[in-house]
């Protein structure tokens, strides 16, 4: 949906038919959008495990402090080195985004007018229309350098990719919608999520570091601040991910399949709004639910004791079927 | 043979393994305050079905995926068309999943129950709507020009759609019951085999209501066939179950869903999801399909991964072949409640 390729349209059908196999497989957005992923899932993977360790680390004495200790220093470690993965595929996607989808980046930042050497600011006051806008904190050539892997590489702004896209595909059927301009995303959306997202992942990485570095060699931090930080450590990377998410499939808009279906035009026919927050409202409600059983069942596994050790003669009589379940529903 | 008509049937064969297998899951979750007396027989009805029902559910995402990818047209209307039934569907799954991992999970009777409820529930919602949904692809639904379902919801609630569910759901019940007699030791294989008898007999009669129908509106001689021998296995299975030979039983109604369901793939044929407005609008194989190298592709796919999946099912249930009865329950760690 962000680089459609592979597939060509055939007009006697109305409809993208697959042209070639291998070229979807292989497509560069696939390939490298995959591994960012699954790098972000080994981080939220390793937040949690350290942030209930290092929870559980910082209440207990002796014996089972140097287990909680180990939870730390692997928890952490994930989270540093799948921090580095999530950054290198973040930087490799950002230059193929500026490549296939320059709107989605011109979006990230905000950027109206087509710029060599241009900036990347940490922190904007203003409406982002282009207008009144005005950077607090404004590291020159930084976008460019993310865009392009060049400081004074040449990223497209706003308003010349309306004029190119208009030019390409006609007025944009969907901008009444959803778009403060034609071929837009909502520049607030994509601006503040594209901050947040590289920010808040950026600082679950730094807490790794930090946590391997409070926790060497037999150190035990008291600092209340750390503890107490570990309570909100699983969420960051829950977080930072869903940041990238609205990031990403805003900055697609208005295209359900970019240049070439509209999001507006993408709906089913025979589907009424009714039906549609029927399911959307059956869904929250389910999940809003299910959210608090899990919440409650978590908490209780991160308070209950450890499990003992498993004993080596557990196996022994695998053979005696009259044994109760290992594991039982 | 086209390839068209190749998936055509590669889907009838998922939705069969669909059926025969989380069929019997579906009825052990509907049996479960039928058939145990105590919370030690309750797990053992669950822990019967522990390891395999999420592998059998996986049948039904593949047949779900398999129809998008080869009659595209066919998945848009029918997930379209059906959106309410597919949706209650999808909701008893989530509730019925999440309840099979949380329910050993809390320890105090409360928790259990209310789980078990989800279960009964999440069980009986889908063994009812699959047959009133196949029921109604097979007596054809409002379907314009544009390939687009035009009835509503309750337009799938009639008499033939009704019935269609009826014999899934007491199909469903009686291989469960047979799988119990089949999966545990004790009172509870006596109970279960006595139950699956009984809900044999009133399956049997609806279902041959139900196939009946089918095959004066839309049967063909092949149909036909699969029909009488579906009806025969079924009738096989329940001899063999009054003789105690369990395994035999359980065979009995494997094939006869097997066989019924091929039955109604054979009677819908060629058409996918032929239209009550006019014939002309019909869904086919052919004008719902996606292109030969589309499926070429698929086809190939399918060749390589199938075997691979079909061999990891089959491992699941050598692991876990042994019977279970009470004493194979651990005794539960703690009895206050979570939280």
């Amino acid at each position: 949906m962000q680089h459609p390729v592979g597939y060509q349209y055939n007009p006697r059908t109305g409809r993208a038919e697959l042209h070639d196999f291998f070229a979807v497989l292989l497509n560069k957005v696939q390939l490298v959008t995959f591994p960012h992923v699954v790098t972000a899932a080994y981080m939220t993977a390793g937040a949690f495990v350290a942030g209930i360790a290092f929870w559980r680390f910082a209440r207990s004495e002796g014996e089972i402090k140097e287990t909680f200790r180990r939870g730390v220093r692997t928890g952490a470690s994930v989270m540093l080195v799948a921090g580095l993965g999530v950054a290198i595929t973040g930087d490799v996607s950002g230059k193929i985004m500026t490549e296939v989808q320059p709107m989605k980046m011109a979006a990230a930042e905000g950027l109206y007018d087509s710029q060599s050497k241009a900036p990347f600011s940490i922190f904007t006051l203003g409406s982002l229309n282009g207008e009144h806008h005005k950077a607090i904190i404004e590291v020159p050539g930084l976008l460019s350098f993310l865009g392009t892997g060049s400081f004074t590489g040449e990223v497209k702004g706003i308003n010349d990719l309306r004029a190119e896209y208009k030019a390409q595909y006609g007025q944009d059927p969907g901008a009444k919608y959803y778009s403060p301009g034609d071929y837009t995303p909502i520049i607030p959306v994509t601006y503040w999520t594209f901050r947040f997202m590289i920010g808040v992942g950026l600082l679950t990485a730094g807490i790794g570091l930090l946590l391997l570095l409070t926790t060497r060699r037999g150190r035990a931090p008291t600092n209340q601040w750390l503890v107490h930080g570990a309570i909100v450590l699983p969420f960051l990377p829950i977080a930072a991910n869903a940041f990238g998410w609205l990031f990403t499939e805003m900055g697609r808009q208005p295209w359900a399949v970019f240049g070439v279906m509209t999001t507006a035009n993408g709906d089913s026919p025979g589907v009424s709004a009714g039906y549609v927050a029927t399911s959307m409202i059956a869904y929250i409600l389910l999940y809003a639910v299910l959210i608090v059983i899990e919440v409650k069942l978590m908490l209780a596994a991160v308070k209950a004791d450890l499990p003992p050790d498993p004993s080596p003669d557990d196996d022994t009589d695998a053979g005696d079927t009259d044994r109760p379940l290992a594991f039982a529903y | 043979m086209e390839l068209t008509t190749v998936w055509f049937a590669l889907i009838a064969v998922l939705w069969i393994g669909y059926f025969t297998l989380e069929g019997f899951d579906f009825g052990v979750g509907m049996l479960l305050p039928v058939l145990a007396k105590d919370e030690q027989e309750r797990r053992v009805m669950i822990n019967t079905i522990g390891p395999v029902w999420d592998g059998n559910e996986v049948w039904l995402l593949v047949a779900g995926g398999a129809t998008f990818a080869a009659f595209p047209e066919w998945y848009a209307t029918l997930f379209s068309g059906f959106y309410l039934p597919l949706l209650l569907i999808l909701l008893a799954l989530i509730v019925r999943g999440v309840a099979f991992e949380y329910r050993a999970k809390g320890h105090y009777p409360q928790w259990r129950s209310r789980w078990d409820a989800a279960i009964v529930i999440g069980s009986f919602i889908p063994s009812l709507l699959w047959g009133v949904a196949f029921a109604n692809i097979l007596r054809g639904v409002p379907i314009d020009a544009q390939k687009e379902y035009t009835g509503g919801f309750f337009n799938l609630l009639n008499p033939y759609g009704l019935i269609g569910g009826l014999t899934t759901l007491l199909l469903f019940l009686t291989h469960g019951a047979i799988y119990i007699s089949l999966k545990t030791d004790g009172d509870i294989r006596v109970r279960a085999r006595a139950l699956a008898v009984k809900v044999g007999l009133a399956a049997a009669g609806v279902a041959v209501v139900f196939l009946l129908w089918t095959q004066v509106m839309t049967g063909n001689v092949g149909s036909a066939v699969f029909f009488v021998l579906a009806a025969g296995s079924l009738l096989a299975g329940l001899y063999a179950l009054l003789r105690t030979r369990e395994g035999w039983a359980f065979t009995g109604t494997f094939v006869c869903i097997a066989l019924a369901v091929a039955g109604l793939f054979v009677a819908l044929f060629p058409d996918v999801m032929p239209s009550s407005t006019a014939d002309a609008f019909n869904l086919t194989t052919t004008n719902a399909s996606s292109t030969h190298y589309t499926l070429k592709v698929m086809t190939i796919v399918a060749v390589f991964f199938t075997p691979i999946v079909l061999c990891y099912q089959a491992w699941t249930y050598w692991v876990f072949r042994k019977r279970i009865s009470v004493h194979h329950i651990p005794p539960d760690r703690v009895e206050a409640p979570v939280g």
